[in-house]
């Protein structure tokens, strides 16, 4: 069997800052890196990275489409800021678009229909931008979920995943004031929407409005002061946080999936220069070119249709964009609560589904690492990812959250699908009402048994190979399905995994009779938790009853060597 | 300017208006006209009489036609919502089932019955003199009174208890107009007080320049706002870019 | 071969033992072994590849230079249409041509990495990633020594006193942000919130053409987009600010079909009332109005009123009447306000006194 390179044992052809080599050896990027070298001793610092492994999965991907977006979203930003102009002055309309002529709006609106249609691939770019945002949000979503099902947030990355949580929440803010800037209807449409946001918050509200739009909605202020968030503020902290997420990536160096002679010691994959690099940026070539795609055939935010805002018009199907939708979908859904106590008015129907969720939305998602650490005490460094059904708790409320999003963001498209599918807007409504608690439960207890379901056929595959979907007859006149036996490097990762037992509680009796735990106190509750989390995993065949399975001849051995599929 | 116009129009409505109000006997003397409501009130009585009443006055399926004018029956039975095919909180568009002689006839029969908007004339609906400024008061016109349900593009938006406001996209000139004047179904009317004919003119202007000028940006992917646009972005963005992740994740073909 | 190997799961500083089943049924085979590809072995394939990414590559500029005749060439207003596509010629030529150009660079690097470049499996070592013990003591011990140099610790107060200055700086930085806007005392609520331009005496007027609405000309079923008269005088920011809290609707109704409380009976003229058209939930304008039911819904969060009810709500999150603007008519027949609306229009604020909102069954 042939043992891979082994990059960190191999003769290092890194030139040594004090030993320069000599120069007819080199390629030419040998000499680009020497000359480099001498100026700043990059060598040190590079030959520590240039040959780092990155172990090759699609789903670890899904983040970079995000970084990628990132990237085409400040190269485009960059561009649009050329022509835009940040300001609610009013003007009259003079640019080719006919359908606006004489109309009067702001000069940010004016700027940007300038941009669409006056500029030579401004409207290009523009669309380009919008699609990347809708990608970068939406990438970021997938990639957390990845992270998530796959317990790639323990221990010791749960830093990165709370930058990440960050990157995500300021995503959303950075966001919201793009979908601001052009002053279109749709756009002050969403600005009213915040504006009533803030005005709910008890006590401080209307302060925080007044301070926000400098005055009364809508005020001349809110655009400039946006467009400073939007290009500067907000993107340098998201620059800032990605920077530290990628350092903290490499610095911990990458997880992987389990299986064969993957281990928690090792990565295995391949290096970063020359492989990894070329498919890294192949991809970033490509994301960058599908967003072009995108921007050049399909229309995005047509803002000349919508018309500029004035805070007396409307239009049918006025929603945010994707990532806002399930905060649109709870508003619309909660019930008109709301107290009047003497001179005040606390608006619950709002503060509670705008402010409140997304509050309980990230909270939960920031403090899950160390909550599920707490429950189950595992405190060991995990570099291995889990197969999602093999941690069928998490896999479970993973996908009930999913689900209970999902019903937010349905909710937020309401009349869009009371009109495509003919039905009525309350019974919807009322409906969703309903399904943001049901579904979640339902999805909970699908999932976990269909994870509990996956052990258990994993452990007849293992047991007994997989079936091979041929039906036998035997002389008897009875039937039988021959088992095909799996490989061994099937059998590894399907039984690779640790198990963990369930915490007892230390005031009472400890089931297995071992000793008591280190002093460590463990409430009833804790373990009742730890017994919720872990309990139900099917334990893996233990090696003897594997050798009984194989004995018994009904289907074969494991097929010695690792077989190339 | 505008407003000597407008009162002329205004006028020439009134004076239309009047013409049908009339006692029998004017309209008698116009023949056609004559032979016109008697050949409407047959087809009224086999085509409609079963759910409005023999002599329109309604029932409890359907609403009296006394007085809801020409307008309505030209707009309703030219769009092929009436007859209605099953009853419900409102007819959907349809294939008409009648001859444009056959319409005017039931359209002249129903105004014979009382006073009502008329079917607009050629000039009332015609968008041909119309300014480019014009046109884009149009669309100023069409967001602040007709968006709201039948959203930006006039691609149409939900109601209440499963009704809907429909897309215009379709929707000819005098059937706009004739909405506009009598408000069918849940529609509120826009009465020659609020929108002028030229109003009127202007919104159809700008919805035919708005339906005839390009999507500039590509698909217009349904022209539903965010809605659809985030599904596509989702669709193409990330389901296109996860099978270009997982070819580049795939190990090739080996050599064995 | 059975033990159950137990042990706790990391052994340094205080955290409680877990319990976990290290037992690998099935020992680690290592990595799999590595297989020559197909492009490897078969030259013939090689060399396709190999033309496949040059081929991309060589593309690359010719797609440069159809973005840039395109950019110059097609003029600014041409359209293209092919099949159901009908969109700006320029902005499809420029998407698809740049599309193309910046993603087959993309798909050959990547092509040349799978097939080309060598793929032996590489493996790294990790290291555990807290340090090692000696490092961790080394360095608590240079903390600690950095500490007993500060002298923090015989000198108490400096750190207190430190962290507190520190504290203090950040109270006049964001008191340096009080002028972001003005602060929301209850005479600015007053004067801002709860007052709009309608007064005694303003006609109500047509939205957009600022015509003057007469009571005469409104037919039952009829809706009217209106604003106050005094509007068409405004501009820039005072004018939008005024709109956003202005903007009414006026609808006529049967006055037999509706509830008209007697409080409010001279609050309309022969079935014609005004409401505001300002969302009591989050301030959208409303104007999707039904002539068969008066339900008014909203096309944002489909909050309904009830506008023949003196605009209650029937449906949705808001919680509050659509405010009614008191109206009748002056000597010419137009309408005019009695008044500015009695409470305070558009979305709930703190402050705000909602006890004298119209509620389901007041009189």
């Amino acid at each position: 069997m042939a043992r891979p390179a082994d990059v960190t044992t191999a003769e290092s052809s890194a030139v040594e800052a004090h030993e320069p080599t000599a120069p007819h050896r080199l390629s030419s990027a040998g000499a680009a890196a020497e000359w480099v070298d001498d100026r700043v001793g990059a060598a040190r610092l590079g030959k520590g990275l240039i040959r780092k492994v990155f172990p090759d999965h699609w789903s670890f991907l899904l983040g970079e489409i995000a970084l990628y977006s990132f990237i085409v979203l400040l190269l485009t930003g960059v561009f649009l800021t050329i022509w835009f102009k940040p300001s609610m002055a009013e003007t009259q309309y003079d640019g080719s678009y006919q359908l606006l002529k004489g109309i009067p709006m702001s000069k940010a609106f004016a700027s940007t229909l300038q941009l669409s249609f006056d500029v030579r691939g401004g409207l290009l770019l523009r669309q380009v931008h919008h699609w990347a945002a809708i990608l970068f949000t939406a990438a970021a979503v997938v990639h957390m979920l990845r992270i998530f099902f796959t317990g790639a947030f323990r221990k010791p990355r749960e830093i990165n995943w709370l930058i990440g949580i960050g990157l995500l929440s300021l995503s959303l803010i950075e966001g919201f004031a793009g979908y601001s800037l052009p002053d279109d209807l749709l756009s002050g449409t969403g600005l009213r929407f915040v504006d009533g946001l803030i005005r709910s918050i008890p006590l401080v509200g209307t302060w925080i409005e007044f301070f926000v739009f400098a005055g009364q909605y809508p005020g001349t202020s809110i655009i400039p002061r946006l467009y400073m968030a939007h290009i500067l503020l907000v993107p340098a902290l998201l620059l800032g946080l990605v920077s530290a997420h990628l350092a903290l990536v490499f610095y911990h160096k990458h997880t992987q999936y389990p299986g064969p002679g993957r281990t928690e010691q090792n990565v295995v994959g391949y290096p970063l220069f020359p492989v990894y690099m070329a498919k890294a940026g192949g991809f970033f070539f490509v994301v960058f070119g599908v967003l072009v795609l995108m921007g050049g055939l399909m229309q995005i935010n047509p803002v000349w249709k919508f018309g500029p805002y004035t805070p007396n018009q409307v239009t049918a199907g006025s929603q945010p964009d994707w990532y806002m939708g399930w905060v649109e979908g709870a508003v619309r859904i909660t019930p008109n609560w709301e107290w009047h106590l003497g001179h005040t008015t606390w608006s619950w129907n709002i503060f509670l589904p705008g402010v409140g969720l997304m509050g309980l939305l990230f909270t939960s998602l920031a403090a899950w690492p160390f909550v599920e650490a707490w429950i189950t005490g595992d405190k060991r460094e995990h570099h291995l990812l889990d197969r999602p059904r093999n941690a069928p708790t998490r896999t479970a409320l993973g996908v009930a959250g999913m689900t209970c999003y999902a019903m937010f963001w349905i909710a937020g498209g309401n009349d869009i699908i009371a009109t495509h599918f003919s039905l009525s807007l309350e019974s919807i409504t009322r409906f969703m009402r309903v399904a943001v608690f049901v579904a979640p439960v339902i999805a909970y207890h699908v999932t976990k048994r269909l994870c509990i379901w996956l052990q258990r056929r994993d452990q007849e595959r293992v047991l007994h190979g997989s079936e091979t979907g041929v039906l036998i007859r035997t002389p008897e006149g009875g039937y039988y399905e021959p088992h095909e036996p799996i490989t061994v490097d099937q059998a590894f990762v399907l039984t690779q995994h640790d198990e963990m037992d369930v915490l007892d509680a230390t005031e009472g009796a400890n089931a297995n009779g071992l000793p008591p735990r280190d002093g460590v106190v463990v409430s009833k509750r804790r373990a009742a938790l730890s017994r919720w989390f872990l309990a139900d995993n099917l334990a893996k065949p233990t090696r003897e009853e594997l050798e009984h399975a194989h004995d018994h001849g009904s289907s074969a051995a494991l097929t010695s060597g690792s077989d190339h599929d | 300017m505008a407003k000597p116009i407008t009162l002329l129009l205004a006028l020439f409505l009134m004076g239309g208006l009047y013409a049908v109000l009339s006692p029998a006997g004017q309209s008698a003397a116009d023949g056609n006209v004559n032979s016109q409501i008697v050949q409407g009130k047959e087809l009224f009585q086999v085509s409609c009489a079963t759910c409005h009443g023999l002599g329109a006055e309604g029932t409890s399926a359907a609403p009296s036609l006394v007085g809801v004018g020409a307008a309505a029956v030209d707009f309703q039975v030219g769009t092929g919502r009436m007859p209605m095919a099953k009853p419900g909180a409102q007819a959907p568009r349809g294939k008409t089932e009648f001859t444009p002689a056959e319409i005017s006839a039931l359209a002249a029969y129903v105004a014979s019955l009382g006073a009502g908007p008329g079917i607009p004339t050629s000039q009332q609906v015609s968008t041909n003199n119309l300014t480019a400024e014009e046109i884009a008061r149009g669309g100023e016109l069409f967001r602040t009174n007709c968006s709201a349900c039948h959203n930006y593009e006039g691609d149409g938006g939900a109601l209440p208890n499963g009704k809907y406001a429909p897309s215009l996209g379709q929707t000819t000139a005098s059937h706009i107009y004739e909405a506009v004047r009598t408000g069918p179904y849940a529609m509120p009317v826009f009465s020659a007080g609020t929108l002028t004919d030229q109003d009127v003119r202007e919104i159809i202007g700008y919805l035919q320049t708005l339906h005839s000028t390009p999507n500039n940006g590509g698909f217009s992917l349904g022209g539903i706002g965010p809605v659809s646009e985030g599904l596509w972005g989702w669709i193409v963005g990330i389901g296109g870019l996860v099978m270009v992740a997982m070819w580049l994740a795939r190990k090739g073909a080996r050599a064995r | 071969m059975n033990s159950i190997d137990l042990e706790p799961a990391e052994d340094h500083g205080s955290v409680p033992a877990v319990y976990v089943h290290h037992q690998h049924p099935v020992p680690d085979p290592g990595i799999e072994e590595h297989i020559e590809r197909y492009t490897d072995a078969n030259p013939a394939a090689g060399r396709r590849v190999y033309a496949q990414v040059v081929g991309m590559l060589a593309l690359v500029p010719v797609m440069a230079i159809a973005v840039i005749v395109i950019y110059f060439a097609v003029p600014r207003q041409a359209s293209i249409r092919l099949g159901p596509l009908y969109a700006n010629a320029m902005n499809v030529g420029l998407g698809v041509t740049g599309g193309l150009m910046v993603a087959l660079i993309g798909f050959a690097a990547i092509q040349w990495a799978k097939q080309i470049m060598g793929d032996e499996e590489s493996v790294d070592y990790r290291h555990p990633i807290l340090s090692s013990r000696e490092d961790r003591e080394e360095f608590l011990s240079m903390v600690d020594d950095g500490v007993r140099q500060s002298n923090l610790g015989r000198r108490r107060l400096i750190g207190a006193a430190l962290m507190g200055a520190l504290g203090v700086v950040a109270a006049p930085a964001v008191v340096l942000l009080s002028d972001m806007g003005p602060y929301a005392t209850p005479s600015r609520i007053r004067a801002t919130l709860e007052k709009t331009v309608w007064a005694e005496g303003v006609r109500l007027v047509n939205d957009v053409t600022y015509t003057p609405i007469k009571a005469s000309e409104i037919e039952i079923g009829q809706l009217v987009n209106g604003e106050p008269e005094v509007i068409a005088h405004m501009e820039g920011a005072a004018k939008i600010e005024a709109i956003a809290k202005a903007a009414i609707i006026v609808v006529r109704m049967d006055p037999k079909s509706i509830r008209i409380p007697a409080s409010r009976k001279n609050w309309q003229v022969g079935g014609i009332l005004a409401y505001s058209k300002i969302c009591t939930h989050v301030g959208c304008p409303i104007s999707l109005w039904e002539r068969t039911t008066h339900h008014l819904l909203c096309p944002c969060h489909q909050s309904t009123f009830d506008l023949g009810d003196s605009g209650v709500v029937i449906f949705g999150p808001a919680a509050r009447s659509l405010p009614q603007l008191p109206i009748t008519v002056d000597s010419e027949g137009y309408l005019v306000a009695r008044s500015d609306f009695t409470v305070p229009v558009g979305p709930s604020f703190f402050e705000r006194d909602s006890r004298h909102d119209f509620k389901k069954g007041d009189n």
